[in-house]
């Protein structure tokens, strides 16, 4: 059972794909009903909910203390002798929460997509093929495994968005598929740098990579071969986060998605560009990833004042949530630089703030992006304010809602929760993780994380407003007829909730998990200081 | 302060069971309150300074939440909006102080023990220290509404009175008091000094916004951020001891006037509705008049805390008030100079608490009604509302009398000094960063050092105990004039308030104090606008310029260069260059063919003709 619970957990998706391709085809044969197409849901709420099962199964026998190499669950043979390319796979500290995350979010992404109705097949595959990429990159130890998981969540992402996506789909679509590809060029270039420039016979093993990659002494047009590995990585990964100024993919594209698909962008694929970082980046190249590190906390300031003004400004709710995410991957960014920190407080609160920031941010995005969904989903738009050249100009530049805190009084409460989570409100899990953030920073980079801090307040103001603005003030009769939420809103609403208020009043289970880890990470980096 | 947060919660606890009666939302109302109560006692009990920054916040929510309770009202909306976001300015600074806290030396740690011991015994840079507790003196700008942060405090009455009663006037903005006593070790004089102006500014300039407002709410939230300066000004004089007795002190009194103001407001709301008449605002003061003879409980507890406010002797405001003035007052006689400023401000203040808070009492209770209408429909509250007013009207007195005349004396019978002083003694014993005489303390001699620095309180306990009767005498004397000045504009009618007021408004005084000095415009103007400006424009470069016109036209260019590129691939290479070839080969061929015309002669010619070329060829070689 250990040694093939991640392998389970990656390519059970995948079995999933497969049988609801056999009841389709059973199907077509007329040896099955499949004219109700519930029975695709349901396969990939049970795949989703075993895989989920597996994972806390997973947390429950994770070590934290052990290493991936120690750990029972590491699984490692040769795939392609030839080249040297392993299938190797394995849990350790900074994958654990993430692969929780990740298949948290993809149980209830289920529920979410339940009213789905056009082409369930084929939704439902690509969302459990997306599922097998997302657990494979963030199992992945095999720099080339990695790559290929990395790409084949592209794929059906694609589809997902360019299908199933609100009007401006296409174009939405085509923007994330080729803004990421762009960056996984890069990141292939840094990949065969790495492969052919690491003395001791080319690999692509991350773990070996550790001890070899440090000595590639080399050197390209002049600059030398590691820092133009790290610059080829980095932007690989930064388009992920998205870091600034590579980030006008994502308000789009998480717009134009559906509900399910926003979920899933901002709280799992976002963060696959940071762990690409923690994994990849910070590991291999030390060196470069100090003398790297205050542009690191120059991008993020960057990232949490600019996508927190660009919020303010936004009068569509769910863009404004977009710019949001852009914010809070800031917070990432500022944590991780505080990696340099001679004294070791801050470097540890940094980088352990940094992962949970990571897992925080997934959890109340996935319940902002889930609450705007069962808002839009009765009333068919997402105006805070409709834009002036709205199609109905009686409507232009007037309040898209107004007083709805009175007519849905249980949907008003989790938004409550989840916007004062967002804006880091204490005894709510965002706000450890923003403060460990910026107290990594702050040993680090004081200047900086003081004009950081002002993201406190700039966060606050555009949830603030646009909470007033929807939900205060008289009630607007036109949304007399709107329902409160449903079981099935709730029941993706409330797991989501209760671990934003457990995390913000008890983290300690979180940083258990990634404490050791980060520990390593952070001796491994610290003698290049 | 934890007896004082419990006992004030409980009462209005008791008494909002009747004002809030009949609303919508009732248990919500109650749940807010729990949750203010819970956050509130929790910042009281917290040794860990991020601790009390979590409670802090949590305060800031239940306050957010309490304001704007009655969210259909677009005002009330905006105020907690308002005050959620001035408190987290504040908060900001509060937050870096704890950074800057945290990192001090080489022991990190939140713990306020741990971090004043470290203080004590370590040498730090007294420029770092000083701006660290200027920063966390910020958060309690914010929460005890001082200048500059105060806007959010008088729009926060928007909220249910009995939550106004102990959120914004008895509790809550206390905090911001009870914090900067708690980290008043680490705070270096510089530090002290900037909190002294910064609460004798605040204290002076919203007693002068007080004297215009009409709204009784108004008054009292002024009246508030007036006292509540007086507090913050005594921290930064050092008298500590007497900043925290006109803590307790004042959340007692303006507690029970919020509660009573309260209670003029329910009599006056429930008229109104009888009357059918939804116009009139019922907190005008102007509305009113003559109540004293339909509610004379509210008016009797109302006078008492009055008569506590303005700082007439066997009241508890009094004892507190005198205690500061003599503070500050013994400020000046010790360091002189600019410090004079303090203690105007402070006698100023005080003779105009004690003349806006008679003129809201004869504007109230006495005179006649202005309205016969509204005062026939008008009847005293309820029990359950006038016990909380009686009980706490009279904690204003009995204060005063418990123990011995002055409780902040030394010895048993300074009960107060004793009570407090329990928890409070490291603070005069670990004062270390109080530099009174010298800026380059460090090149002195430890030993010396500390005993030097220790004198600060202790300094300031002497001089105001030296400057006690001198204030005691002033501050009698302005309390007086205040409330004489009050009675002949508003009692007794001699003075013409409107006479005045044109005198006054040749130096636009009026207007300004009409219009709190325009602070809410002002920010408005150069704070907000441009920054939501700000906000759109980096919306549109972020959007329009960036993402559409330069990301977007890389996608441009590669389609362009791919058209491009298709010509040259189609029309050059393909049809040009490679069906080139199959041109020349055919038109070769075209050409070839003839040769083989079935001729013999001709080919026997050409092989001739080769064979000599082939045989010149080979003989050269």
């Amino acid at each position: 059972m250990n040694s093939s619970i991640l392998s389970l957990l990656i390519f059970l998706p995948v079995m999933g794909v497969m049988g609801m391709l056999i009841v389709a085809l059973l199907g077509k044969q007329g040896l099955m009903k499949t004219e109700n197409k519930d029975v695709y849901k349901y396969i990939a709420l049970a795949v989703t909910g075993v895989q989920m099962l597996l994972a806390f199964f997973l947390y429950a026998n994770f070590d934290p203390t052990l290493s991936v190499t120690q750990s029972p669950f590491t699984v490692q043979f040769d795939w392609i002798p030839s080249f040297n390319i392993e299938y190797y796979i394995g849990v350790d500290g900074l994958s654990m929460p993430m692969v929780i995350l990740a298949a948290l979010l993809s149980f209830l992404c289920i529920v979410i997509s339940w009213n789905v109705e056009k082409h369930v097949l084929g939704y439902f595959s690509l969302f459990l093929l997306l599922d097998a990429g997302m657990m494979g990159v963030f199992l992945s130890l095999d720099f080339f495994l990695f790559y290929i998981f990395w790409e084949v969540m592209l794929l059906p992402m694609y589809f997902l968005i360019g299908m199933w996506g609100g009007p401006q789909r296409h174009y939405a679509a085509i923007k994330f598929f080729l803004y990421t590809l762009f960056g996984s060029v890069f990141m292939l270039l840094g990949m065969l740098a790495l492969y052919f420039y690491a003395p001791g016979g080319n690999s692509f093993n991350l773990i070996q990579l550790i001890t070899q990659a440090p000595q590639i002494d080399a050197s390209l047009w002049g600059f030398d071969m590691r820092f133009l590995i790290w610059i080829a990585l980095f932007i690989g990964f930064a388009i992920k986060v998205p870091v600034f100024p590579f980030h006008t993919w994502l308000p789009l594209a998480h717009v134009e998605a559906p509900t399910a698909i926003s979920v899933i962008l901002a709280g799992v694929l976002l963060k696959m560009g940071t762990y690409g970082f923690l994994r990849i980046s910070y590991p291999l190249l030390p060196e470069e990833a100090v003398n790297f590190s205050f542009m690191m906390a120059l991008l993020g300031v960057i990232n949490i004042i600019w996508g927190a003004l660009n919020a303010i400004a936004q009068i569509d709710l769910k863009k404004m949530i977009a710019y949001s995410s852009v914010s809070h991957m800031g917070y990432v960014l500022l944590g991780m630089s505080g990696i340099v920190g001679t004294e070791s407080v801050g470097a540890e609160a940094g980088m352990n703030g940094a992962v949970m920031q990571m897992f925080n941010h997934g959890t109340i995005t996935a319940m902002l992006f889930t609450l705007v969904g069962v808002l839009y989903d009765q009333a068919h738009h997402r105006w805070i304010v409709y834009p002036m050249d709205y199609k109905d100009p009686e409507l232009a530049g007037k309040l898209g809602f107004g007083g709805l805190a009175s007519k849905l009084p249980i949907f008003n409460g989790f938004i409550v929760l989840a916007f004062f989570a967002g804006l880091g409100l204490p005894a709510l899990s965002g706000f450890i993780s923003e403060a460990m953030c910026f107290i990594g920073g702050f040993g680090s980079f004081r200047v900086l994380t003081i004009i950081g801090t002002l993201g406190i307040l700039l966060n606050a103001i555009y949830f603030l407003r646009a909470y007033q603005r929807i939900f205060l003030g008289p009630f607007n009769e036109k949304y007399s007829d709107l329902k409160d939420m449903s079981f099935r809103d709730m029941a993706v609403i409330i797991p989501l909730a209760f671990l934003t208020l457990l995390f913000g009043v008890y983290p300690q289970p979180l940083l258990e998990i990634m404490r050791h880890s980060m520990s390593k990470l952070i001796l491994l980096v610290q003698p290049f200081i | 302060m934890l007896l004082v947060v419990s006992l004030v919660s409980f009462l209005v606890h008791l008494y909002s069971s009747e004002y809030m009666r009949g609303d919508s939302r009732f248990s919500r109302y109650y749940a807010y309150l729990g949750l203010f109560t819970f956050s509130m006692n929790g910042i009281v009990l917290a040794d860990s300074i991020t601790m009390i920054y979590i409670f802090w916040e949590l305060v800031g929510l239940s306050s957010y939440l309490i304001i704007g309770f009655w969210f259909e009202k677009t005002s009330a909306a905006s105020a907690s909006k308002k005050a959620f976001l001035t408190n987290r300015v504040g908060d900001i600074g509060m937050f870096i102080g704890i950074m800057m806290i945290y990192f001090v030396g080489d022991t990190h740690s939140f713990n306020l023990s741990d971090i004043i011991e470290k203080v004590k015994t370590t040498e730090i840079d007294s420029t770092y220290l000083t701006v660290a507790g200027i920063l966390l003196f910020m958060g309690a700008v914010g929460k005890s509404a001082q200048l500059p942060l105060h806007i959010w405090l008088p729009d926060a009455m928007a909220g249910p009175t009995p939550a106004s009663a102990m959120i914004h006037a008895a509790t809550m903005v206390a905090a911001g008091v009870y914090l900067t006593i708690r980290i008043f070790p680490i705070l270096t004089f510089d530090a002290l000094t900037y909190i002294a102006f910064t609460g004798a500014l605040t204290a002076l300039f919203a007693a002068i916004i007080a004297i215009t407002q009409n709204d009784i709410k108004k008054v009292l939230a002024y009246s508030t951020v007036s006292q509540l300066g007086y507090m913050v000004m005594a921290l930064g004089v050092g008298a500590y001891m007497a900043a925290f007795f006109h803590l307790v002190t004042h959340a007692m009194f303006k507690a029970c006037l919020f509660l009573a103001s309260g209670s003029v407001i329910h009599s006056m709301h429930h008229s109104l509705h009888e009357m059918h008449d939804h116009d009139t605002d019922p907190q005008d003061m102007r509305n009113m008049g003559g109540l004293k003879n339909k509610m004379p409980l509210t008016y009797f507890g109302m006078l008492i805390t009055t008569l506590a406010i303005a700082g007439v002797p066997f009241f508890s405001g009094f004892v507190s008030k005198d205690a500061i003035l003599a503070g500050v007052l013994g400020h000046y006689f010790e360091y002189g100079g600019m410090t004079i400023l303090l203690p105007i401000a402070g006698f100023g203040a005080a003779a105009i608490t004690a003349f806006y808070m008679f003129r809201l009492i004869f504007m109230t209770f006495h005179g006649k009604p202005k309205n016969e209408e509204i005062y026939k429909h008008l009847h005293e509250s309820p029990k359950v509302m006038t016990i909380p007013l009686i009980v706490l009207s009279l904690l204003s007195l009995a204060i005063f009398y418990t123990g011995t005349i002055n409780p902040l004396s030394d010895g048993s019978k300074g009960w107060f000094k004793k009570a407090v002083g329990k928890g409070y003694n490291y603070v005069i014993e670990v004062d270390s960063h109080n530099d009174v005489h010298d800026s380059q303390s460090d090149t002195h001699n430890q030993d010396e050092y500390y005993k030097k620095e220790i004198t600060f309180t202790e300094h300031a306990y002497h001089a105001a105990h030296d400057a006690h009767y001198t204030a005691m005498y002033l501050s009698l004397a302005v309390a007086f004039f205040g409330i004489a000045l009050s009675a002949l504009f508003y009692l007794f009618k001699k003075l013409n308030p409107e006479t005045f007021r044109k005198t006054f408004n040749i130096f636009k005084l009026y207007d300004l104090s009409k219009n709190k000095f325009y602070i809410d415009e002002i920010y408005s103007n150069i704070l907000y606008k441009p920054f939501m400006f700000w906000s759109y424009l980096c919306s549109k470069i972020d959007w329009d310029y960036y993402d559409q016109t330069f990301i977007d036209s890389i996608g441009k260019i590669t389609l362009f260069s791919s058209e491009k590129s298709v010509k040259v691939d189609y029309n050059w290479l393909d049809q040009k260059v490679v069906d080139g070839f199959g041109k020349l080969a055919n038109y070769s061929s075209l050409k070839m063919k003839k040769l083989q015309g079935g001729v013999v002669q001709a080919y026997i010619l050409g092989g001739l003709v080769a064979i000599i070329l082939i045989t010149l060829i080979v003989q050269q070689i």
